[in-house]
């Protein structure tokens, strides 16, 4: 072998059979970093605005549920103090009554949840009781959907599903905020 | 057998890989191109808090987002500190949403408007004052159908 002239290693080409892998690994790479941002929260239908006053319904005090939470975020359930740990067994055992107490209420289809909050109030605060509340009716139609057809509520049939929500309608009040507190 | 050796003798088997990489380029830059990281810049601090009890917003052409929450550093010197609301990339007062609404209704068939949802994306510390306000100018818009956007909490 003699010398070999510039010219002839110019022919020489750098082996692209590797591009491919590293081109795969970015590929990947992006494949895996981008999430695709998912929209999720807590549905909730408001109330129509009306402009006339609500009418002043008689309910009979052992089917209402009020819910207060103050500008210290603090909760008042039925005039005592409770903690947001509590809130969802308690908000169970009002709507279901399994012992038939005579303060809570009638039936789930009577039972009726009124929250109201400060204009103070934190928004985190807000929407975790509101979610400790959904969480109780979510529960207990799963419970009866469990006891009625043996499978969760998400797994049964549109029919099946109206008859649960028959029987334990989901019904959360929200009264006009109070004023009291600072707001930021 | 013996035609199978002259056969192999013949050949000159390799495939040229060194269109490969072209190829898998052209992948990588479609996915490039075609991810979109954020539709909107935030002006605004979200950072929303979690829950258990989530919805999937299923269709994205029927959402509206409303986002309240303290202005970004860069624009606290003009708009202040106070939690805000922004409505597609600007800031926005309350008075201003059935006008957003309607824009994004226009958008949309006949048919589909009753499902539209306005996702409300409100960072966990502001107070419920703002977040009255809007909710009852979007009572008064007849736009009853909110998703309050949260996170998925840990059991």
């Amino acid at each position: 072998m003699g010398k070999t002239s510039s010219r002839d290693r110019m022919k020489n080409e750098i082996n692209a059979g590797s591009m491919a892998d590293i081109a795969f690994l970015l590929l990947i790479f992006f494949l895996v970093t981008t999430t695709i941002a998912e929209d999720k929260g807590v549905l909730v239908k408001l109330p129509p605005w009306s402009n006339e006053p609500p009418e002043n319904l008689k309910m009979n005090t052992r089917n209402v549920y009020s819910v207060l939470v103050n500008a210290d975020n603090q909760l008042l359930v039925r005039g005592e103090p409770m903690r947001v740990e509590d809130l969802k067994n308690n908000t169970k055992l009002f709507i279901s009554n399994p012992r038939k107490e005579q303060d809570k209420a009638e039936d789930p289809r009577k039972a009726i949840i009124s929250l109201k909050n400060d204009r103070g109030t934190k928004y985190k605060t807000f929407l975790t009781v509101y979610n400790e509340l959904k969480a109780a009716y979510t529960e207990l139609r799963n419970e009866e959907a469990e006891r009625r057809y043996g499978k969760l509520y998400d797994r049964l049939t549109k029919d099946q599903r109206a008859a649960i929500r028959a029987q334990i309608p989901l019904v959360i009040s929200e009264a006009e905020p109070t004023s009291f507190g600072d707001e930021e | 057998m013996g035609r199978f050796e002259k056969k192999r003798g013949k050949a000159s088997p390799e495939v040229s890989t060194a269109s490969l990489p072209d190829i898998i380029f052209m992948l990588l830059f479609f996915f490039m191109v075609v991810t979109v990281l954020r539709d909107a810049e935030l002006k605004v601090t979200i950072n929303t808090p979690e829950a258990t009890e989530l919805t999937k917003l299923e269709k994205k052409s029927l959402v509206n987002h409303l986002l309240i929450g303290k202005p970004i550093i860069k624009y606290q010197a003009t708009y202040g500190t106070k939690p805000r609301l922004q409505l597609g990339d600007k800031f926005a007062n309350i008075n201003e949403i059935p006008l957003f609404l309607e824009k994004h209704k226009a958008t949309l068939p006949e048919n589909q408007r009753q499902g539209i949802t306005s996702s409300l994306k409100i960072d966990g510390d502001v107070t419920m004052g703002i977040v009255a306000d809007v909710k009852t100018a979007l009572r008064k818009a007849n736009q009853l159908k909110v998703n309050y956007s949260a996170g998925k909490r840990a059991q």
